[in-house]
């Protein structure tokens, strides 16, 4: 007994020291070279410290300093010999790696692009470490006002309240607003052989107020001149749970059919508008997949093979798309009274720009302008750097589907980054 | 360590004569003493903090006045519970009785396995197998079957749901949930009957079914109904099965087929609780509390009358 116990343990010390070691090995990094200072490349570049980058053959070039890069082949070069910081590109600061534990906490509906970026960040700073607890954005906010995260995930930006608050955990300053994650919302449908359904506002209000009843009612059948509409009945999905889409959704409702949807922009589907309830996204998709003349509004990245209805703005119907969706940030009015960084927008859900997607959904990442000690300020500039360079956007919407930032905002993005300092 | 001698004892006297006993009584005494008194200590804990939680809630401001917002929450978590009872005890103790006194042997044991494992199943599995299978299935074949035929029946007055998540599936899930706990329960309380009753009755011209209806089911009255209190207890809490299966609205129905369904309280946390701040959070947290007065009060009642005796051994 005592022999082949013996065997067993070491049989199981092999097995453990060798998944140790695989484990050890080199990571592979994809097709890019990392140079001291720590950038990071993707789709093929080189970038050198202390001097020139340069794309070769249109890729994007993307670095972990976040310069704002351009498609199609022009050339980004960096002055002053240093590789590029947060503060995007001419700019001088240095950029090392930097290392620690970066505590955030907040909405889920950014979890799968935050995995996305905790795997970019780590690759080019080995040394540190970024954990993200998706409890939801009241308790991320809580969290940090309390000083329990070093940033926090958020639906919503701070109400004015809180931006008091926070003025006891950062300073003076107060904390400002990233839009770090734009993510449109889809109208789902389920009708067989009906491709490319057009709803204006007062149509989808009525629809979800259970105030239209049937398919080919005549204010649907006005907008859809020539689609074969069933005399199915509506069943409309929302959301069981509270959640920021239902949020943005509502406020959408309100703001473009007032006298429809009477009730204001709420996390919680009016107790006055029936419908069915489904928990979460994936809920709320199965429901419409499972009956037939269901509707429903959903993260677009999740509505798989459903069909998306095309929405009214102005005079044109714009279908969804990420583009347009981040034109709605474009679009939008930046919420008064808060620091000149602030990048938080009261959406403006009754623009009639075109090619604006207005049902989206802005997550946004709430930071401090200072904070306590310089290698926590330095991760935390160094992690929004990345987040809100292009490869950061890129990596969010390939993992999650959102929509990566404009050119325009990322810039507004980047200076506030800038300004994230130690004191 | 010696064991010494002590006296020669007096007679009537029970003292032990050994000193290592004593220390082992000693310890032994101490050590259930000690946990009885942590599980007290735990439970006082968990009152005092949801207590504590949730008195901002009647001090504060709500959008809502708190006996208004819990009482539909009340409703749907009796409501749903009491269905799954109904339809789970007389499955439950059907099965009991065939796994005691009517199957062979060899099929006896494994049919009270594969029962047992369906208490083996998570919670979120029972949710999931229910929403995305159960529900449309029977939504599809008997809902609107129920509305055409027993429509005037406020239970089933419909608009049956095309989705089927309605109070009638979580109902039947729910049951499935439970039946594991009655029957395994109402089983061992059927082995207990004594052989003589049994025989007795047969003796006197009884038929199977008519000696179990006069010995075996009054013998084991009390240990069904304390079978069916912990299925109770277990129903009334039942969080995620409910949360996924069910949609939910803010209303006091007993339509059962309908996408309107009243929300039970656990299943109204989970949902509401990871977007909630503030004074929201005290609010959820003091229908927690409505809840554990509530099992707390099922449990007291279900003692009660399992503490009745077993009526059939006396009389």
């Amino acid at each position: 007994m005592n022999i082949s116990s013996i065997r067993r343990r070491a049989l199981a010390a092999a097995v453990v020291g060798t998944l140790v070691l695989a484990a050890c090995g080199d990571d592979d990094d994809s097709s890019s070279e990392t140079t001291a200072a720590g950038a990071a490349t993707t789709g093929g570049a080189t970038t050198t410290a202390g001097g020139t980058e340069t794309t070769k053959g249109g890729s994007t070039t993307t670095t972990e300093g976040g310069t704002a890069t351009t498609k199609g082949g022009s050339t980004t070069t960096t002055k002053g010999g240093s590789s590029t910081t947060a503060g995007g590109s001419g700019t001088t600061a240095p950029m090392k790696p930097v290392s620690g534990t970066l505590v955030g906490s907040g909405a889920t509906s950014q979890a799968a692009a935050m995995q996305a970026w905790t795997v970019g960040f780590q690759e080019t700073n080995p040394d540190a470490t970024v954990q993200y607890d998706p409890v939801g954005s009241g308790g991320g906010r809580t969290a940090f006002l309390s000083g329990g995260a070093d940033f926090a995930g958020s639906d919503a930006a701070l109400n004015d309240e809180d931006f008091e608050k926070s003025k006891e955990r950062c300073g003076d300053d107060g904390a400002i607003d990233l839009p770090h994650y734009i993510s449109p919302i889809a109208i789902a449908y389920n009708l067989p052989g009906v491709d490319g359904l057009k709803l204006t506002p007062a149509t989808t209000a009525g629809i979800f107020a259970g105030k239209i009843t049937k398919w080919d009612d005549a204010a649907i059948k006005a907008d859809n001149s020539g689609v074969e509409l069933p005399d199915t009945a509506i069943n409309p999905v929302h959301r069981s749970d509270e959640s920021g889409t239902t949020q943005n959704f509502t406020d959408y409702l309100h703001a473009t059919a007032p006298d429809v949807w009477s009730e204001e922009a709420a996390q919680a589907w009016p107790d006055s508008f029936g419908g069915e309830g489904a928990q979460g996204t994936s809920g709320v998709v199965a429901a419409i997949g499972a009956g037939e003349g269901s509707v429903g509004y959903a993260d677009a990245s999740q509505v798989g093979e459903l069909g998306v209805a095309q929405i009214k703005v102005g005079s044109a119907f714009v279908e969804l798309s990420a583009e347009a969706a981040a034109k709605a940030v474009e679009v939008s009015d930046k919420t008064p009274g808060r620091s000149q960084y602030d990048v938080s927008f009261k959406l403006n859900r009754t623009t009639t720009e075109a090619g604006v997607y207005p049902i989206t959904l802005v997550s946004y990442h709430i930071v401090c302008l200072k904070y306590g000690d310089q290698a926590k300020a330095d991760l935390v500039k160094a992690f929004m750097g990345y987040v809100g360079s292009s490869g950061g956007q890129e990596a969010a919407a390939k993992a999650a589907g959102s929509a990566p930032m404009t050119a325009e905002l990322m810039k507004q993005v980047v200076t506030s980054v800038e300004q994230i300092s130690a004191g | 360590m010696t064991a010494t001698l002590d006296a020669p004892q007096q007679p009537g006297s029970l003292k032990s004569s050994s000193g290592v006993s004593k220390l082992g009584d000693k310890i032994f005494g101490g050590v259930s003493k000690g946990a009885g008194i942590l599980i007290l200590v735990v439970l006082a804990a968990v009152a005092a903090f949801l207590i504590a939680q949730a008195i901002p809630t009647f001090t504060g401001e709500t959008d809502k006045p708190f006996p208004q917002y819990v009482g539909p929450l009340i409703f749907g978590t009796i409501w749903s519970a009491f269905l799954a009872l109904v339809i789970a005890t007389p499955l439950a103790v059907a099965v009991a009785l065939f796994t005691s006194h009517y199957a062979p042997r060899r099929l006896a044991a494994p049919l009270g396995w594969f029962i047992d494992l369906l208490a083996a199943v998570p919670s979120v599995v029972y949710g999931l197998w229910g929403s995305g299978v159960f529900a449309p299935v029977l939504a599809r074949s008997v809902y609107p079957w129920l509305e055409d035929n027993l429509g005037f029946i406020p239970l089933f007055k419909g608009p049956a749901s095309t989705s089927g998540r309605t109070m009638m599936t979580v109902a039947l899930v729910l049951a499935v949930m439970i039946l594991p706990i009655i029957t395994a329960i109402s089983r061992e309380v059927f082995l207990q009957t004594p052989r003589l009753h049994e025989e007795a009755s047969l003796a006197l011209g009884a038929t199977r079914w008519e000696m179990i209806r006069q010995s075996v089911l009054p013998y084991g009255r009390s240990g069904v109904i304390s079978g069916a209190m912990l299925g109770l207890g277990r129903a009334l809490g039942e969080t995620m099965a409910v949360a996924i299966i069910l949609s939910p609205a803010n209303i006091i129905t007993f339509n059962t087929i309908s996408n309107q369904n009243p929300n039970t309280i656990a299943a109204n946390i989970a949902l509401k609780f990871p977007e909630s701040a503030g004074i929201n959070v005290n609010r959820l947290i003091a229908t927690g509390l409505v809840l554990f007065v509530l099992t707390f009060f099922v449990n007291a009642i279900a003692r009660r009358i399992a503490r009745a005796g077993f009526s059939g051994a006396e009389g």
